[in-house]
């Protein structure tokens, strides 16, 4: 988990996101500054290009929309955008385990 | 800073003195503690009142030997989530018989000042800025404690206490 | 109607019988301030008047983390145990407010997954009014205190640690001193010979026990913990009376607030502070501390402690002959009710009574969690069968703690229906596992799916028992909350490259001979952490002699076979 740009002057696909303040519910930075709950939706940059991404983070913190924003590493593929860390993945696709059976 | 007193702002009858600056002569002041334990001796006729300021690493003990010299403890909260304040001005009341003002700065939250008050500080100098309603709401958030603080809150029932700080 | 009941029918209008402690007007009249402080502090966040920075702190006094997908409520189930008034609450709260279904933790509480924060001071509320609450389940305070989940029922028992658990409990309930202490502070105590409670790898850990005038007094340990350095405590008094109990704790409570470590998250525990002072210098320091105290102001007066021993007053248990024939008729002739007796009841002082362990370990299930309708099913089996009584053991299972033997096959067969009677208490499938990287923001691997993955690797009934008793613990990282350093055989999820990779240890033990797991080498994947417990299990069962469990066999070979069993080349 980067709070800053590690990767400078790479081209490594990076990606915004952070927990909305009310619910708690993981968001990902898309085009134009909105905070979307889909990770296909997400604005991709490329290395220190994030930088802006994060200012827009502290920006959205500051106005009380989200909380904790950071840079992820991303792949770009056939499947769409899919984060590098298991732990990111698990945000973005949720739980791997469904509620217990009633 | 506001200098608050049962949640009211009061009128701050200290000054506070760097370390290399000459004492005033008939004002209060306050001093670093490291300067009161230089300056000691010399200190020892002054007879306008005396304050001390700590930092929370400074344990109560090392100060205690001074206690009947100050008129005023300040203890400084670096963070408000270092709680050692807490501690050093209970222990300064209760294990040293400290009677004077105590008084709490630093970076220290509203949601605290009952706390503050419970183990025996007598005024806070709030953050620049502070919204002083909040403070003085906050005097009167609790009424019901479950434990003995250095307010006189007569027991209830059991280990129950009635506050009435505000 | 008794004391207690009349109280409890005034204040509640909900008559109980369960041995919980009553809330009274007061208890009522704090916690309705607490919410609305509360429900400011979220009212300031969201308008921007507190920064996260602030708030984090204030929240976490309420219990709430912000995890991965959402809040996270962390409900205070005061050392174990609920009414069956108070399980259906939250049984309604996780209706409202979260997704249906909650889960019980190794701390004896329950936790929500699925808050938002801005009803949180809307669920909060609703839990009040069950005299419910998430009070200091968070944050650097004093946490809820834990006990065994057969107190005031176990037959070894010797004094009820109830009692001085809701002392401790209102004691440290917004103290005004220790509210912002170097790091969490975890206090654990028990009544009986026999540690249930695992006192020794606690902040705090108390053994109540009864002293040759038939007074009650305790043994104190202190500086024990599990996380990232897992250390057994030390034992500060071999005798600490009845009357100094609280003084004490305030004394060791003092010392650490005043000199625990403040620099570093990871070198702030309690146990640190014992560790690098030596611990004879720690113990000066708090005999010291508490020689200084004013001693008008600090004994606990035994009225006290009798006007709160009322609310657990045993329950109106009916005069019944021990072990009933029924029972050992019922136990002959159906093998599944006698697989269940042996392994999920526990003996029960009064005789004709019995405690019985609810399995939360279904086979391929989640761990310790429940659902709402699974709640409301157990609050009805608590009201019938149990004096409206259930509690939570650390292990997270739920325990029927009163039952008539008579009734217990009656008992065993509503289970069955609700899926919750898996016989599997103490086996390699009754798994510890934290929500680890489901959910979890601080995980470096999931827990969960390994759990469900092993349970359903060792599903055979007969093999299970054939083990015999082990401990599996699962944690998703460091922290420890699935109490892996404890199991006999420990798994810790630890973070490769972004990759889930998992380390074992084995040889831990909470309870009277409590030992830290060693590890056995490098950590494995995901995909090869089943074959590698099996192989484990495995070895074990090639090496045993007759009648040892995991953990006497392990003691004495070694680890030496089972780590040549794991990384030898094929």
């Amino acid at each position: 988990m980067q709070a800053k740009v590690k990767t400078k002057g790479t081209a490594q696909p990076l990606v915004v996101t952070a927990n909305r303040l009310r619910d708690g519910r993981v968001v990902w930075l898309a085009e134009g500054g909105a905070w979307v709950e889909h990770l296909a939706q997400a604005h991709v940059f490329l290395g220190e290009q994030a930088e802006a991404g994060l200012a827009e983070g502290a920006e959205a913190e500051k106005s009380q929309q989200v909380v904790g924003a950071y840079v992820a590493e991303v792949s770009v593929g056939p499947a769409g955008i899919v984060p590098v860390r298991a732990r990111e993945r698990f945000r973005a696709l949720g739980p791997s385990v469904g509620a217990v059976a009633a | 800073m506001p200098l608050l007193e049962k949640g009211v702002p009061v009128e701050d009858r200290f000054v506070q003195v760097a370390d290399d600056a000459p004492l005033p002569a008939d004002s209060p002041a306050v001093i670093s503690f490291a300067r009161l334990q230089r300056d000691a001796d010399a200190l020892a006729g002054r007879n306008v009142p005396l304050g001390v300021q700590m930092a929370s690493a400074t344990q109560a003990r090392d100060i205690a030997p001074f206690l009947d010299r100050v008129a005023l403890v300040v203890i400084e909260f670096p963070k408000f989530r270092d709680g050692r304040g807490f501690t050093i001005a209970r222990t300064l009341r209760e294990r040293f018989g400290y009677a004077g003002e105590l008084r709490a700065c630093g970076h220290i939250l509203p949601d605290q000042y009952e706390f503050l008050v419970r183990c025996g500080f007598t005024s806070v100098a709030v953050p620049e800025g502070a919204d002083l309603g909040v403070w003085a709401a906050a005097l009167d958030r609790f009424h019901v404690a479950y434990q003995a603080g250095m307010d006189a809150a007569p027991v209830i029932s059991g280990l129950r206490r009635r506050l009435a700080l505000g | 109607m008794d004391i207690v009941e009349g109280h409890a029918a005034l204040n509640a209008g909900v008559s109980t019988r369960a041995g919980i402690y009553h809330y009274d007007e007061y208890d009522r009249e704090f916690l309705r301030e607490r919410v609305a402080e509360f429900r400011g502090q979220v009212g300031r966040r969201l308008a921007g008047a507190l920064t996260e920075d602030e708030f984090k702190p204030l929240r976490l006094m309420n219990g709430l983390y912000l995890q991965l997908h959402a809040y996270m409520l962390r409900c205070a189930i005061p050392y174990g145990v609920l009414s069956s008034a108070q399980m259906r609450q939250f049984a309604h709260v996780a209706r409202v407010y979260d997704r249906g279904f909650g889960h019980f933790t190794t701390r004896q509480n329950l936790q929500f997954n699925w808050i938002k924060l801005e009803e949180a001071p809307d669920a909060l509320a609703a839990l009040a009014e069950a005299d419910l609450h998430a009070l200091q389940t968070s944050g650097n305070c004093i946490r809820n205190v834990t006990t065994d989940e057969f107190a005031g029922a176990a037959a070894d028992e010797l004094v009820d640690p109830r009692v001085y658990a809701e002392i401790l409990r209102q004691w440290s309930t917004l103290h005004p001193e220790f509210s912002f202490l170097p790091r969490k502070f975890k206090i654990a105590i028990t009544g009986a010979p026999t540690d249930r409670a695992a006192i020794q790898v606690h902040d705090i850990g108390l053994l109540a026990k009864p002293g040759p005038a038939g007074d009650v007094g305790f043994e104190v340990w202190a500086g024990g913990g599990l996380g990232r350095v897992p250390i057994i405590g030390t034992k500060l008094r071999d005798w600490l009376s009845e009357r100094d109990f609280l003084g004490y704790m305030e004394a060791i409570l003092r010392v650490y607030n005043a000199l625990g470590g403040r620099e570093n998250i990871h070198k702030a525990r309690i146990k640190i502070l014992v560790r690098d002072l030596g611990p004879e210098a720690f113990i000066r320091l708090v005999e010291d501390e508490f020689a200084a105290l004013p001693r008008e102001k600090f004994p606990l007066d035994p009225a006290v402690v009798a006007a709160i021993q009322a609310h657990f007053a045993a329950p109106a248990f009916a005069d019944l002959p021990h072990a009933g024939t029924d029972l050992a008729l019922r136990t002959a002739e159906n093998s599944p009710f006698a697989d269940w007796v042996a392994h999920n009841t526990h003996p029960h002082k009064q005789p004709g009574y019995i405690s019985a362990i609810i399995s939360l370990k279904p086979i391929g299930g989640i761990p310790g969690d429940a659902t709402a309708d699974q709640m409301d099913a157990i609050a009805d089996l608590a009201d019938r069968y149990s004096f409206d009584e259930v509690r939570v053991t650390h292990y997270q299972n739920l325990v029927l703690p009163h039952v008539r033997q008579d009734e217990l096959f009656d008992v065993w067969h509503a289970l069955r229906g609700l899926g919750l009677a898996t016989p599997n208490i103490g086996t390699v499938t009754d798994i510890i596992a934290c929500p680890g990287l489901d959910y979890c923001s601080l995980a470096n691997a999931r827990a969960i799916p390994v759990a469900q993955l092993l349970s359903e690797r060792f599903a055979d009934l007969r093999r299970q028992y054939d083990i015999g008793p082990i401990t599996l613990n699962i944690s998703g990282c460091i922290n420890a909350c699935g109490h892996h350093h404890v199991g006999a055989i420990g798994i810790l999820g630890v973070d490769k490259k972004g990759e889930e990779f998992y380390q074992l240890t084995l040889g831990g033990s909470a309870g009277n001979d409590a030992a830290i797991g060693e590890i056995i080498g490098p950590a494995v994947p995901y995909d090869a952490v089943v074959d590698a417990v099996e192989t484990v299990v495995k070895t074990y069962v090639a090496q045993r002699r007759p009648g040892e469990a995991f953990l006497q066999t392990y003691r004495r070979i070694g680890m030496a076979p089972f780590k040549d069993a794991l990384y030898a080349t094929a």
